[in-house]
């Protein structure tokens, strides 16, 4: 038996563990005042030395935005957001331009190796690509060259919208306009850095391609923007991770990821999002407030989008498929966690308009302590679109008594030929199973993660590899305690 | 030498007490039989030694093999060698029965100072002791107990026994719900298991399992004590004057 004072330590010791990624980066950083206004905006492009047709984007963006308001229909609650208060700007110091790594602040370069992404190439996973986005901008992108050998672009946006202005002129706003929501037209605003994937004709890309997001700065806004583009026939795979420093103070995520599919062709898109969620209270933690959504442009192209939600202490999120070419297809699989005080409001909306276009929806909810979760999500079947087909499964798993857990489906079907599915269910551990797993030999932590991990397995199996371990790991440490 | 030792045993479930006072001592390689009416309390015993939780122990203690059980948990119990078979064995969808097995083997087997199973030396060991129980290995590719027939479920327990060595096994009704073929097949599986070193219980209402599985003692247990204690003739003297004529201690 444990003393008390051990265990006491232990329990310490988990709640210590709990965020491992939640330390501050100690450098020195150019940060704008609070404060948003045009100027702002200007200062925003200037920084990133736009061409005038993106500053022009932007300043619509921002006169547009100003005549909105705030969005709140979705399931969760949260003081008002005073969008004076917060920095648009942030970004480490350097010395002119980089021409290698061996030139970025070693500090930078510590950060991500604590964070388990070590930039340098032959540190890296075998076979991943990283751009790493620290704060506003990217510190660097790795793989770059020989990605280019087979015609790949995978860069920050910022360079991309530097050295290929066509590529992003001709789609950036196309699937996401800035007139789209609240948060996306504060984001065409304010964007700060991304990644940019240009795949081309027939091409299929070699690695997986990641970015991961990192918010350094305190009182700061991050304003991610990706766009992915996959020529007729190409493929990629793209997974995005993201954390934050643990701070009292709310910080707002507000992203727009465009993906962009022609014919045949077919984009994986896999998040890891692990922002820091507050703490047990509900004190601080990142409103991760994005608007994902990718056009399936071409006949037979396909997009699977695949989220493992863990972190932020509001989620704001639905990733989007618009099936426009014939027979193309749309996946959603989705693990959403909502621990202590979090809330998350997230689903999919899958537009069908073209002819025997497919949709998938798999989506498991997780709920413990006082969290809230919903699926929120739409199907539409439009006039035109003959033999479409949708099956949504959503399924939700409650951890504890103070938890809530719904579902909010709308479906809508304009064609009598479509088959619409839609099953769900809500599910406790209960006292008996978990009983009976501990009589077997297994801790009470293992046996929650068991019935818990065979919960998710649909997601999990989804993602690549070296990730769905780490997302299992995340799940058990996000957990931890929750039950007992 | 006792492997078991209850002394004195007091439980309560909520206010309610159930066991008032219950002492049993099951000596290593010895299989005991407890039988008595509905309400008994004869599940709650079981629930008692292996820790459930809400069945407080107020009184006496609980003993295996001279140590004290009632700090531990379920989970602690399970690894020092207690094996429940379940009147009732628990689905656990989304949770895949061969992964588990091999968890809850290598979990005792890691307590035991025993090296931990590989995937490969794991499913040597599973395909022999499958055929001990008769049970197809397709199962274990199902999810834990779900959608499994009665039959199934209490064959799959009776497998869990034999994979995880377990030095004292509670086997509590586990021929509710059985037909006789079926119970054959389980008892030939728990008598397979007797052993020099390692002691069972067996609970049940009717004679018909103890046929199978021949105790070496029965006890009576009746309003929350062991009301009388013989060899296995006291089961014929059950079954023919019912558990009225058993009144006191």
């Amino acid at each position: 038996m444990v003393s008390m004072s051990a265990s006491a330590e232990v329990i310490a010791e988990f709640t210590e563990k709990k965020y491992a990624a939640g330390f501050v980066t100690d450098i020195e950083s150019e940060t704008l005042p609070p404060g948003l206004d045009e100027d702002t905006v200007r200062f925003i492009s200037g920084k990133k030395d736009e061409p005038e047709w993106l500053l022009e984007f932007r300043l619509k963006a921002y006169r547009h935005w100003l005549t909105l308001e705030e969005p709140t229909w979705a399931h969760v609650g949260y003081p008002e957001i005073d969008y004076q208060a917060m920095s648009y700007w942030s970004a480490p110091k350097v010395k002119g331009n980089l021409k290698s790594l061996d030139e970025v602040d070693p500090e930078l370069l510590r950060t991500y190796e604590k964070l388990g992404i070590p930039l340098y190439e032959r540190a890296i996973l075998a076979g991943v690509a990283v751009d790493a986005v620290f704060d506003s901008v990217s510190i660097a992108t790795t793989y770059k060259d020989q990605l280019k050998e087979k015609g790949i672009i995978f860069c920050s946006f910022s360079e991309a919208a530097r050295e290929h202005p066509e590529l992003i002129k001709a789609s950036l706003g196309s699937v996401v306009p800035y007139t789209d929501n609240y948060f996306a037209a504060l984001n065409s605003a304010v964007f700060s850095d991304g990644s940019f994937i240009y795949i081309p004709k027939g091409v299929r890309c070699p690695m997986e391609l990641s970015t991961y997001f990192r918010i350094n700065e305190k009182k700061t806004g991050q304003f991610e923007r990706t766009l992915i583009v996959a020529e007729e026939g190409s493929y990629v795979s793209y997974l995005e991770g993201c954390t934050a420093p643990m701070r009292d103070e709310n910080q707002l995520h507000a992203a727009v990821v465009e993906l962009v599919a022609l014919e045949r062709a077919e984009i994986k898109y896999s998040t890891v999002q692990n922002w820091y969620p507050g703490d047990a209270e509900g004190k601080g933690g990142i409103y991760n407030f994005v608007t994902k959504r990718g056009v399936c442009r071409g006949r037979a192209s396909k997009i699977s989008w695949t989220q493992v939600e863990t972190g932020s202490a509001i989620t704001w999120k639905y990733p989007s498929c618009i099936l426009q070419g014939d027979d193309s297809v749309g996946e959603f699989y989705s693990v959403a966690l909502s621990n202590h005080r979090q809330q998350a409001d997230t689903g999919t909306k899958m537009i069908h308009l073209g002819k025997n276009t497919r949709s998938t929806i798999v989506s498991k909810g997780i709920a413990a302590g006082h969290g809230k979760q919903t699926y929120r999500g739409l199907v539409r079947i439009a006039k035109k679109a003959d033999g479409a087909r949708n099956h949504t499964q959503c399924d939700s798993l409650l951890l504890g008594g103070a938890c809530t857990a719904d579902t909010v489906p709308y479906i809508e079907v304009q064609n009598d030929s479509a088959q619409v599915e839609h099953e769900a269910t809500t599910s406790t551990i209960s006292d008996d199973q978990l009983f009976y797993l501990m009589q077997r030999g297994l801790g009470e932590e293992d046996a929650v993660n068991l019935i818990v991990n065979g919960f998710c397995k649909e997601v999990f199996r989804e993602l690549p590899m070296e990730f769905a371990v780490e997302a299992q790991r995340l799940i058990e440490v996000s957990l931890e305690g929750a039950i007992g | 030498m006792n492997l078991l030792e209850i002394d004195d045993l007091h439980v309560t479930v909520g206010e309610t007490p159930i066991l008032v006072g219950l002492n049993l001592r099951i000596p290593a390689g010895e299989v005991h039989a407890v039988m008595g009416p509905n309400g008994a309390g004869k599940s709650t015993l079981s629930y008692a030694v292996a820790g459930r939780e809400g069945y407080d122990v107020t009184k006496g203690d609980i003993r295996l093999g001279g140590e004290s059980l009632l700090a531990l948990g379920p989970d602690e119990r399970a690894r020092r060698g207690v094996f429940l078979a379940f009147q009732y064995p628990v689905e656990v969808p989304g949770v895949r029965s061969k992964p588990f097995l091999r968890a809850a083997v290598n979990a005792v087997r890691k307590a035991r100072g025993q090296a931990e199973l590989d995937p490969g030396a794991f499913l040597k060991f599973l395909r022999k002791t499958l055929e001990s129980v008769r049970l197809d290995e397709a199962l274990t590719n199902r999810d834990l107990n779900s959608g499994f027939s009665g039959g199934e479920k209490k064959r799959f327990d009776i497998l869990q026994m034999a994979l995880l060595e377990p030095r004292f096994c509670i086997l509590d009704e586990t021929d509710s719900g059985l037909d006789i073929d079926a119970m054959r097949v389980v008892a030939d599986g728990v008598n397979a298991m007797r052993t020099p070193e390692r002691s069972m219980l067996v609970i049940t209402h009717y004679q018909r399992l103890l046929d199978y599985i021949v105790p070496d003692v029965v006890h009576v247990l009746k309003d929350g004590r062991i009301m009388r204690s013989g060899d296995k003739s006291l089961v014929a003297e059950l079954e023919a004057r019912g558990y009225e004529w058993v009144t006191s201690p």
